[in-house]
Order: structure tokens, then C-alpha cells, then sequence
């Protein structure tokens, strides 16, 4: 089964390098950008005999370790 | 006499520093330890030094604080033995939950390395209680994720408990904009856990322990730890 996590910052919490690709994207021309978040993105291939037991594990794998609770938060998606 | 554990991560590269200081120059006993031993018997402190532990992957500490090793720091906290995370060891004690808080990149987005002026706000942490509080000691940074976060409720827990240990402010003292070289909220450099035996800060107190090196204020810190193990 393979999975993808998304990690994002929290939104009360300040982001300098998605300020800053704003800033970059503003100077490029594109005048249109208002608001850039940088976030991280994973994909995993792992083994598990059900759909539910893949996401449990992916889950408490992206609470443990992919993210930092304290400013981040998480989304998983499990493909077939 | 105490004998403090400097702690080797691959990629800790400050480890030589904390070791030449304790042993050097304060004469202390002080071993490394690496990162795959389970035992931090016979030591009355660890260190965990600067540098990039595991590359800084993921985040800074994140790797790190899976480490054979940090079972035996946890042990270490909780039998009320003093655990100092310096810079990168900071990051490391905040992702194994051991102090709270986060660090995000530092606001300008460049790695500041220079001599910053400290605030003492505590002589209740092993690392100040032979200061003064309201002392400024100058001591150098280097660091690219030192700006210090931690929610509402945490920064209100830590400021109402008095755990803040260290801020950025102006060589009198004075919190300015300016004198926070990260952003840090609150112009938090330095934090202790509730029983006040785990402290982090991101101030080198490793980088300046002789006048040769700039300053001698980190040693001032270091003989404070020295007289509460003593």
C-alpha cells in the first residue's frame, strides 16, 4: 500500500520562508499572490492487511515523527 | 568530583568544545558518549552539544531524539539531574518533549552567527545560579532555526513559572526589536522544565570560556553548573 502525508504549519504560526517566496513571487510580476505557506510532503510505500490498519500506522507515524505538533499539523491519504 | 557525559550525535559538531571547556579549562571529569549507548550510569549531568545531529533531516532534533540514548537522558531528567541542550541540543530536548516550544527558521532566513547580549532572568537554572538576575552576558550564536515558539498557554506556563532563563535584549538590558537576532517571541534564548534541572538555550556558553575567545561569560554558566552538582 502506498501513503502520502502532508505536513503544514499551523496557521497561528508564523512562516519566514513562505513570506519571503511571496515577497520573491510579488517582485517576479505576480502581483495576483497574497498568502504562500511552505509545508512538507511524503510519500511511503509500506505493508498492511487493510486499508484502516495502513492509516492507523501512517498516522500515529506522522503524529510521531513527520510532524511537530507543537507547529505543525497533518493530513494522510492511503492509495491502493 | 561530578563527571558530566557530552553527548555525540552524527553530525553534533560541538561536542570537542563542551569536552575541552569541562576538562581543559574548568577540570572537570567530562566523557563523550555516543549516541548508540544505552547508559548514562555514573554521570551526575549530560550535555547535548551543538551541531547538526542527523543532518538536521526533517527537522532540527526530530531524528535525533529517537536515539538509543535518549532513554537514559529521559531517566537522567527525571531523576533530577542537570540535562543542558546547547543550540542544536536545544532542539533536540524540545522534540524529545523534554522542554516545551519549538524552533521555526530564524526571521531574517539567514544563519546568524555573532555575539549576542543575554539577559539572566532566573538564578533558580543549574547554568545561572551564581548570576544575577538582570546580569547581561555576552555570548556568541550560531544558528539558523533559533526562533523560539511555543503556543499561548506554553509561553503564558513558562513566563508565569518563571522558567524563562535567558532573553536577546541590549548590552543594558533593554528588550528591543533589534537585540532579537531570531525573531524569538518573548526574545526567548534560553528555557527551563518545571523542576528547572533541564534547561536549553541557543546561546554558545561552549564558545566563549577564556577573554582569548571574545568573552569569558560562558564560563561563568559553566562554574554555576559545576557548584550545583558539586
Amino acid at each position: 500500500m502506498r501513503a502520502k502525508v502532508f505536513v503544514r504549519l499551523k496557521p497561528s504560526v508564523h512562516d519566514p520562508q513562505g513570506e519571503t517566496i511571496r515577497g520573491t513571487l510579488e517582485t517576479m510580476g505576480y502581483q495576483g499572490v497574497s498568502d504562500v505557506r511552505q509545508g512538507k510532503y511524503f510519500e511511503m510505500s509500506l505493508v498492511a492487511s487493510s486499508r484502516e490498519e495502513a492509516e492507523s500506522q501512517v498516522r500515529e507515524i506522522a503524529n510521531r515523527v513527520l510532524s511537530n505538533p507543537v507547529i505543525e499539523t497533518f493530513e494522510v491519504e492511503i492509495l491502493d | 568530583m561530578p563527571r558530566f557525559a557530552v553527548l555525540v550525535f552524527p553530525g553534533s559538531n560541538c561536542e570537542g568544545d563542551v569536552l575541552y571547556a569541562l576538562r581543559d579549562v574548568l577540570g572537570q571529569e567530562a566523557e563523550l558518549v555516543w549516541h548508540k549507548e544505552t547508559s548514562l550510569d555514573g554521570f551526575d549531568a549530560a550535555f547535548l552539544p551543538g551541531g547538526f545531529a542527523h543532518g538536521d533531516y526533517l527537522r532540527p532534533g526530530a531524528i535525533a531524539r529517537f536515539s538509543p540514548i535518549m532513554k537514559s537522558v529521559v531517566s537522567m531528567a527525571e531523576a533530577g539531574k542537570p540535562v543542558i541542550g546547547i543550540c542544536n541540543g536545544f532542539q533536540v530536548l524540545m522534540e524529545a518533549g523534554l522542554l516545551p516550544g519549538a524552533m521555526l527558521r530564524n526571521r531574517s532566513l539567514h544563519y546568524v552567527c555573532r555575539y549576542v547580549n543575554l539577559r539572566v532572568e532566573t538564578t533558580k537554572s543549574p547554568l545561572t545560579n551564581t548570576c544575577t538576575a538582570g546580569d547581561v552576558l555576552q555570548v556568541p550564536i550560531g544558528h539558523a532555526d533559533g526562533n523560539f515558539f511555543a503556543d499561548d498557554s506554553e509561553l503564558e506556563e513558562l513566563e508565569k513559572r518563571g522558567r524563562v532563563m535567558f532573553r536577546y535584549s541590549t548590552p543594558s538590558g533593554e528588550l528591543t526589536d533589534e537585540a532579537n537576532p531570531n525573531g524569538s517571541l518573548n526574545h526567548i534564548a534560553g528555557i527551563m522544565s518545571t523542576e528547572g534541572n533541564v534547561v536549553g538555550l541557543m546561546p554558545h556558553l561552549d564558545r566563549c570560556y577564556e577573554p582569548a575567545l571574545g568573552t569569558d561569560h560562558g564560563r561563568r554558566l559553566f562554574q554555576s553548573l559545576i557548584s550545583s552538582v558539586s
